[in-house]
């Protein structure tokens, strides 16, 4: 495993091209493109703002730069540095932006969701899009960028609009029975799109892309709802996570419950691995020391090495009481993700955060359950294979595979902590991210 | 009853007074008798001796003589008087008479002594009972004491169920209002939330019109130049043709996972189905055969017959892969009978083994376990005798080989060999042509199942054409009102998809388009047909 050298960026602005081939990262109001093998620094943009939000297009060749205070977005080419374009919202405000599939059209959504305004980077014309849904996910692509799904509320009804890509007509249009939308998802295969409602009411709907209401599941009433949702990579399964600390599985065929995945404090199953990260001191000879102390020898004389050990089932984990009288509590199921070939789900229950729980999808039993020190901030599979990388906002980044799973501390000088990490497409490498830096890791292909 | 005590029997005289007593006690006058009794004109004194002078004194013989003889002939004697005289005593009959009176007396003694003894004993059985009657009535009192207190118990323990059901019920009924509460106050939260969104809108649209009028000259886009599309097409109107056409392809998408789904589920199916068969056909290799019994035939009777038939079916089966509703049935059904045969089958061996072993353990352990060491022996045995061939040949070989011969017998020997080798090799050259010809006959087989493949798939290709054109056409009638497109049912007779499929990746790729002659069947063609099935053959 190779780390490079960490260098600066901003608001956790660091991306990997879709193609693989380039890393843009943003410090303040510049916007730098390495190449992601050699992170060499192919080009440097410079925008008129501080950038809260870049996004690279489909075809890796633009790249959008977002200033919401100014409202302002700046899109740039790799292939011809000269070329600029400006999309300046004016008084009408910035609050999000993105890119359509086809890498042509950008989608901004103006303050107080107003509008959404489609600009077309290849013909002079301009759409709009009235009463978009001001909620966390109200605009969802397919997988293959051909139809767009967005959430709009009139009248206060929830309706979902599907819009063809290629020329942004609009296919279906339709309400939805939802109380007050929270999120839409299309599943994979494209077919089929999930809409839930708010956490005060457990609903989830799932539209065939035709519009019409395939099925409806609600697991209980009047308790917090639906926390996360996870469309497994074949599209054949659905998890749900809610706020009662269970994930529940529904199946493509029938759309019903087929199981459900409980997050108990103590785990009793005796089948289940569970990796407990303990820190163990590292071992120096003090004859070896020296004044004034190589660089290498400070930073390990600093950072505590770790590893993990297995622990003997029962195993307790460490859990949190969630504040009663709070809105939106760190109690259910916050963070879920399946692995790219289908055979694993990765979840986090927020009141024991400290927790990974890795499910074997294949018999739907508890796999493992990895323990951390400190509480969890991201987790992310490998693209390619069933590994998973996590970080606790220490300097160290966690792998787990089913061969096992590898605590490797970062050789950075400093503070380093890590809070997001993101893989690149080929699995060779993942970069992660912390306040300030950004740190590429190269993974050999015979490890873990 | 009671225990009897004996009663020391008083002396007579005594006894006669205390007859005396006992009579004159129950006549209620005290020990100082009267005269009044009839029977008792001496006076009661307690010298016993003075009663006989008190009644004949010297003066009053003749009275007291006349009297007894008044009393005596009153008591049935005769008289004491002679016949004659009536002053003359008979010393005879006063004998008599006075000996009669000793009996009477002794007589009358020992009813008084029974008398005695049953009064005695009377006494003791009532005090008995006396006694049993207060340990009883104790009893009963002590049970009355215990059931007031179970009954209070009772009593007490029912008041507390009443309490708690009432608890109970006070606690659903709260449970109920604090419900009916919550689900009120959502009502008014969602009316309020839906009155301040409304508001909000109102804002919105304000703020929207306002922006819009301002004509902010600065929403606008600057652009070096503009980007060719993605695809490096040109942009197109968009007219009512490209609207069917955006119908059309989500329909299609649609469609084609749809149909990928069903293809998963179908070859699924079939992997069941071949699993089943599997299944059953190993089951029926296992249940040991039930025509010995006849008790057992008399219940499985009707079975066997299935059996035949289902195994006839089977083989069918096989070959046609039907999926036909009843068919289908009859597979799963006749599973299950053979699973509880098997099951039962199994039961019985475990009640049998369970028997044997419950009787006569020992023996038989100790009997395999010397039975074992025999075997084991004569195995050893066997080995070395074997290991001595051995080595009694390698030396021969040994010594032939080193031995030197003369060159007739070599060339003689190397003849054999040859000779031997030769018809080896012949016995070789035989097996490997009729390999040969084997294979060629499969290879055979292989092509022609190869060509009717191919047409068979034309023909499908051909009918789903047509359906696909029959779905688009009713589909964009009444798009707005389809519910429930399910896979439509003509494809339950695309069996030959799966099987074709199937096919596909046992076959070589071994296939002459030349021959374009008969698809007919090489194997059986079935006498029973299927219901439904929709497809003719390539005929």
């Amino acid at each position: 495993m190779d780390f490079s050298e960490p260098f600066r960026l901003s608001a956790l602005l660091g991306k990997f091209s879709p193609d693989g081939r380039c890393l843009a990262s943003c410090m303040q109001y510049r916007l730098v493109v390495r190449d992601a093998s050699t992170l060499q620094i192919l080009q440097m943009y410079t925008c008129l703002d501080q950038i809260q939000y870049i996004e690279w297009s489909s075809d890796s060749l633009f790249i959008l730069c977002a200033m919401y205070k100014r409202g302002i977005v700046q899109v740039w080419s790799l292939e011809q540095p000269d070329w600029h374009c400006k999309i300046d919202e004016g008084s009408v405000g910035l609050v999000a932006s993105c890119w359509s599939p086809d890498g042509r059209h950008i989608l901004n959504t103006t303050e107080f969701h107003l509008r959404i305004t489609v600009w077309s980077l290849c013909t002079k014309s301009v759409s709009y899009i009235k009463y978009p849904k001001a909620c966390q996910q109200g605009i969802a692509f397919t997988k293959d960028g051909r139809y767009m799904a967005v959430a709009e509320r009139r009248d206060c009804k929830d309706f979902v609009s599907i819009f063809v890509c290629s020329d942004w007509q609009l296919l279906r249009h339709f309400d939805t029975e939802t109380q007050d939308l929270f999120g839409i998802e299309w599943a994979p295969n494209g077919c089929v799109l999930a809409v839930w409602d708010t956490c005060l009411e457990y609903k989830i709907l799932l539209y065939s892309l035709d519009g019409r209401l395939l099925s409806s599941y609600r697991a209980y009433e009047w308790s917090l709802g639906i926390k996360s949702v996870a469309w497994s990579p074949s599209s054949q399964f659905l998890a749900i996570g809610s706020y009662d600390e269970k994930v529940r599985i529904l199946n493509h065929v029938t759309w019903k419950k087929i199981t459900e995945f409980e997050h108990p404090a103590t785990v009793v199953n005796s089948k289940t691995v569970v990796y407990k990260e303990v820190e163990k001191s590292s071992p120096f000879e003090t004859e070896r020391l020296s004044f004034p102390p190589a660089r290498a020898l400070a930073s390990s004389l600093f950072s505590t090495q770790s590893k993990y050990d297995i622990a003997q089932v029962p195993v307790s984990l460490h859990h949190i009481k969630p504040v009663a009288d709070r809105a939106n509590p760190k109690l259910g199921i916050g963070m879920m993700a399946f692995s790219s070939d289908n055979c694993f789900l990765a979840t986090r229950n927020d009141n024991i955060p400290n927790a990974v729980w890795i499910w074997d999808v294949q018999k739907l039993k508890l796999f493992v359950v990895l323990e951390q020190l400190s509480a969890i901030q991201c987790f992310q599979w490998d693209p390619r294979q069933p590994r998973l990388a996590l970080c606790t906002g220490n300097s160290k980044v966690y792998l787990w595979s089913p061969a096992g799973c590898v605590s490797v501390q970062i050789p950075v000088e400093g503070d380093f902590h890590i809070v997001s990490l993101s893989w690149h497409s080929s699995g060779d490498s993942m970069a992660l991210l912390s306040k300030d830096n950004c740190c590429v890791c190269y993974l050999d292909r015979e490890e873990v | 009853m009671g225990d009897w005590k004996t009663i020391t029997v008083p002396v007579l005289s005594s006894d006669g007074k205390n007859i005396f007593q006992y009579t004159s006690e129950k006549k209620l006058s005290s020990s100082s008798m009267s005269s009044q009794v009839l029977h008792s004109p001496l006076p009661l004194s307690k010298s016993t001796h003075s009663v006989f002078s008190a009644f004949c004194t010297e003066e009053n013989i003749e009275q007291s003589i006349s009297y007894l003889n008044r009393e005596l002939t009153a008591l049935g004697f005769p008289s004491i008087y002679t016949e004659s005289k009536g002053k003359e005593l008979n010393l005879i009959s006063i004998i008599n008479c006075m000996n009669e009176l000793l009996v009477l007396q002794h007589k009358n003694l020992r009813a008084q002594e029974e008398v005695q003894m049953q009064h005695l004993k009377l006494g003791s059985d009532m005090d008995h009972l006396q006694n049993c009657y207060a340990k009883l009535k104790e009893q009963l009192e002590l049970s009355k004491r215990e059931i007031i207190g179970l009954q209070e118990r009772d009593r007490q323990l029912q008041s507390k169920n009443r309490n708690l059901h009432q608890l109970l019920k006070n606690e659903k009924d709260e449970v109920q209002k604090l419900q009916n509460i919550i689900s009120s106050r959502a009502t008014q939260y969602n009316h309020d939330m839906k009155r301040k969104e409304r508001e909000y809108n109102k804002l919105k649209e304000r703020l929207h019109q306002l922006v819009m009028n301002k004509k902010d000259k600065k929403i606008a886009m600057e652009v070096l130049n503009y980007v060719g599309r993605a695809d490096g097409k040109r942009g197109a109107w968009r007219t009512d043709k490209t609207e069917a056409r955006n119908e059309e392809e989500m329909y299609k998408v649609l469609l084609s996972d749809y149909e990928q789904c069903q293809k998963q589920l179908l070859v699924e199916n079939a992997e069941l189905k071949k699993v089943l068969q599997q299944m059953k056909k190993e089951i029926i290799s296992l249940l040991p055969s039930q025509k010995q019994k006849p008790k057992e035939r008399s219940e499985d009777g009707p079975v066997l017959s299935d059996l035949e038939e289902d195994t006839g079916e089977l083989n069918k089966e096989n070959m046609w892969e039907l999926s036909c509703e009843t068919v289908r049935e009859q597979l799963t059904n006749s599973i299950r009978k053979q699973w509880r045969m098997l099951k039962n089958h199994v039961e019985k061996l475990d009640n049998q083994v369970s028997r044997v072993r419950s009787g006569a353990l020992n023996e038989k352990d100790v009997i395999s376990r010397e039975d074992h060491e025999m075997e084991t022996e004569k195995l050893e045995l066997e080995i070395q005798q074997c290991k001595e061939i051995i080595r009694t040949q390698q030396q021969l070989l040994q010594q032939q080989l080193m031995s030197p011969c003369d060159d007739d017998t070599t060339l003689l020997l190397q003849d054999c060999y040859l000779l031997e080798e030769r018809e080896r090799l012949q016995e070789e050259w035989r097996l490997f042509r009729e390999q040969k010809k084997n294979f060629e006959k499969e290879r055979r087989s292989f092509t022609e199942a190869a060509i009717r493949l191919g047409l068979e798939r034309k023909a499908f290709e051909e009918d789903r054409g047509i359906w696909l054109k029959q779905q688009f056409l009713s589909m964009s009638t009444d798009y707005k009102h389809s519910e429930n497109v399910t896979t439509p049912s003509a494809f339950s007779g695309s069996k030959y998809l799966v099987e074709s499929s199937d096919q596909d990746n046992q076959l070589m790729t071994s296939t002459s388009q030349q021959r374009k002659s008969h698809c007919v069947l090489s194997h059986p063609v079935s006498a029973e047909p299927c219901q439904t099935p929709q497809y003719t053959t390539c005929n």
